[in-house]
């Protein structure tokens, strides 16, 4: 077995609205899985049912192997994007009465707090009722009660919103850290960015049904139409770009250069290779750019989500 | 994995370490007490006024009829006329003056007599003048016929009727009020306990919902374990508030009553006069005596038995209700239109309690009511201590508790699928539609 998590063909209806439509995703161990869509695809009522919150209609949700049952409530660390503390409970005895809840005792609940507590350099804060810490205080809170019980998949909804630059690279490496002592994450945002920084795997739902899933490479390569980014310099600038205009199909570029090059987008047929491309350009004009364009995560969501 | 106690626990604590419940709950007795005291004491100083009351009586037939009484002196002011007496009563700043007029007989009596003061006169004074004036003319009416003065106070007869069931329980009338006092007490008890810890339990919910962390103590309970652990914990907090009341104002009582000398139970004393001549007719030892007879008689072990079953089950049921309304909706604004449903059975009950029960504990508006589960608890308490069958009881409890289990299923759908609805006030064919989800 190398997923932790397997949703198989999982539906969900509230009423006569479908909010997921035989969705089935794997998240294989160790990997930080990024489930993406726009607003109401879908992705918190699949996370709620993982939480078993809410239970499925139809399908069913395997962890390692076994079919979900109330005892794998241990096993999840759940941060939810609606999140919140008792704001006239005091930080201690909030974070204990919740790493109860997980199932910890008393006594090992003090300790891992203790270690979290000093490595977030936020000991002095166990007095304190939630009401008198910032919003960022209260997510740093919210992140260690999350993870406290050391569970094997952590689900992380949004969980840098609230965050500024400092802290959210502080969670981040966290969650990197947590990956690394073994556990599998799912990580669900609109932040593109920490997606393409964090995931390796994602799945992409939109209208209820999944659209798009696998390794994030996988799916990069899948995506990518042979275009290469070139810049280049030369004294006859119109003979040039009218040579390569005829051989192959070319879009304007837009990056960043120190000289004012012939910028441009070449794409290539299925089948030719960037070699040809590229002894072709040398032997026109002076290459100071080359460069294969990758679909970012941001596109492939753009682009999946219109085409749908 | 069981968590219910866990959460009973923090319930429990957040709401008794809450700063507004610790000072309502040492407060509240302290406020009671001495409001009740302040009562006490102003109306104990209008009965101690003296009043002196002057009479200019024409006809010679009442004029001495009335007693000096500690409070109230008489004086008589026969031989003066209307004008000089009035203006005499004004000088001297009398209480008032009582004019029984000329009259052509007896008969004619009532309609001239008048009572003339500064300000209107209280009405026990009134009455108490008028019982007087009354019992005189009636003696006087029977001498014209030849009765004498002392075959009227032979004819004077006191009847109390002994009461006994076929069963040979002997009771009296104090008997009906003493089991009104404990069933009223007993259901009002529960009525208020409902609505006070009703909507504490509702308030804690919406507290739940508006702080966003529902989801996260989701993930980790089941909902109807948070709900039952969130009505437990507030229940018990509600019961320690209920025994603080109760010790700290009895201990309160009794100082004040000690250290300022006022009594309080004579705090509705308007009548004070007439109820003490009624009280001394019948005789304080002997209703003391049928006071402790006729609590002896109550069906004490069925009373506290059932009154812990119907009251736990009545409370439960009422706040599994609350809990689903906390759960509904987003802010306490938006509760009213699901109370009414919730306080119309409730003070229905109330109602029939009062007026039905009193009127006839065994009537079939009461016996029905005493069935039906949203009114049983509190109508049933009110009945009990006139004896009701066992199996009426038990019928009814067995009721109740099936509506309870109905009402915390129900309860526990609405408030699964409540709590993470944010953003809209839903109606009520919604929540019929959450049922299904």
């Amino acid at each position: 077995m190398n997923d932790l998590l397997v949703a198989n063909s999982v539906s969900k209806s509230f009423g006569n609205f479908k909010a997921l439509n035989q969705v089935s995703i794997a998240v294989p161990k160790g990997s930080i899985f990024g489930l993406l869509g726009p607003n109401g695809a879908g992705k918190t009522t699949l996370i709620r049912i993982i939480n078993q919150i809410t239970m499925p209609d139809e399908g069913a949700v395997l962890l390692d192997g076994q079919s979900l049952k109330p005892m794998h409530i241990r096993d999840i660390g759940y941060l939810p994007e609606e999140r919140g503390l008792y704001k006239s409970m005091k930080v201690g005895e909030q974070c204990l009465y919740l790493a109860q809840l997980k199932g910890l005792t008393k006594t090992e609940a003090k300790e891992r707090l203790k270690y979290w507590f000093d490595k977030l350099e936020i000991g002095d804060w166990w007095n304190k009722k939630i009401q008198e810490l910032s919003k960022g205080q209260a997510q740093k809170i919210q992140f260690i009660v999350t993870v406290l019980h050391r569970p094997k998949l952590l689900i992380f909804d949004e969980p840098f919103s609230g965050f500024d630059p400092i802290n959210a690279n502080l969670i981040k490496d966290e969650i990197l850290q947590l990956r690394d002592e073994g556990a599998t994450v799912i990580f669900s945002t609109h932040r593109m960015e920490s997606v393409e920084e964090l995931c390796d795997h994602i799945a992409l739902i939109h209208k209820s049904n999944k659209v798009l899933d696998g390794k994030l490479n996988d799916i990069k390569r899948q995506f990518k139409s042979n275009t290469f980014e070139v810049g280049l310099e030369s004294f006859n600038r119109e003979k040039v770009f009218a040579e390569i205009q005829d051989k192959f199909e070319v879009l304007p570029a837009t990056f960043k250069n120190l000289n004012d090059d012939i910028k441009l987008n070449i794409k290539l047929g299925e089948q030719a290779s960037p070699n040809d491309l590229l002894s072709f350009l040398t032997l026109k004009a002076e290459v100071h750019h080359f460069v294969e364009v990758i679909p970012s995560a941001s596109d492939i969501f753009i682009q999946t989500v219109k085409n749908n | 994995m069981n968590h219910l106690p866990l959460i009973i626990k923090r319930e429990y604590f957040t709401k008794v370490k809450n700063k507004s419940f610790i000072v309502m709950t040492f407060l509240s007795p302290l406020i009671m007490i001495a409001l009740i005291a302040v009562v006490a004491y102003l109306s104990q100083l209008n009965n101690d006024k003296e009043r002196t009351i002057s009479i200019l009586d024409e006809t010679g037939y009442v004029k001495d009829v009335f007693q000096n009484t500690e409070f109230t002196t008489y004086t008589n002011l026969t031989g003066l006329s209307l004008e000089d007496a009035i203006a005499l009563v004004k000088e001297k700043e009398d209480y008032g003056l009582l004019y029984v007029g000329k009259a052509k007989s007896l008969d004619d009596v009532s309609g001239h007599v008048k009572f003339y003061s500064e300000d209107s006169p209280s009405i026990s004074v009134i009455s108490s003048l008028e019982q007087q004036i009354e019992k005189r003319l009636k003696e006087r009416k029977l001498e014209l016929d030849g009765v004498t003065l002392a075959q009227i106070e032979a004819s004077q007869t006191n009847i109390e009727i002994a009461q006994e069931s076929f069963e040979g329980e002997k009771s009296s009338k104090i008997d009906n009020v003493v089991k009104l006092a404990f069933g009223g007490a007993a259901g009002y008890l529960l009525f208020m306990f409902i609505i006070i810890y009703g909507n504490m339990i509702m308030r804690s919910v919406i507290e739940e919902k508006t702080s966003r962390i529902i989801e996260v103590i989701i993930s980790s309970v089941k909902p109807i374990q948070l709900m039952m652990g969130k009505i437990i914990g507030t229940s018990l907090a509600g019961v320690t508030q209920f025994v603080i009341w109760v010790i700290l104002g009895g201990v309160l009582m009794i100082i004040v009553s000690t250290i300022f000398g006022i009594d309080l139970t004579q705090v509705q004393s308007p009548q004070q006069e007439m109820m003490n001549q009624a009280m001394q007719a019948d005789g304080a030892q002997v209703m003391a005596e049928n006071l402790i007879v006729a609590i002896g008689n109550l069906p004490m072990t069925n009373l506290i038995i059932a009154f812990l079953f119907f009251f736990i089950g009545g409370y439960l049921l009422y706040s599994s209700l609350y809990a689903a309304i906390g759960a509904a909706v987003d802010n306490e604004t938006d509760t009213q239109q699901f109370m009414l449903p919730i306080l119309m059975p409730l003070i229905l009950a109330v109602y029939v309690g009062v007026f039905t029960v009193i009127e006839d504990p065994h009537g079939t508006v009461s016996t029905v009511f005493s069935f039906i589960p949203l009114t049983s608890p509190v109508v049933m308490l009110m009945r009990i201590p006139f004896g009701v069958p066992l199996w009426q009881q038990g019928l009814s409890l067995l009721l109740l508790i099936g509506t309870f289990i109905f009402a915390v299923w129900f309860a526990a759908k609405i408030y699964r699928v409540g709590i993470l609805m944010y953003g809209k006030k839903p109606t009520y064919k919604e929540l019929f539609k959450w049922l299904k989800y």
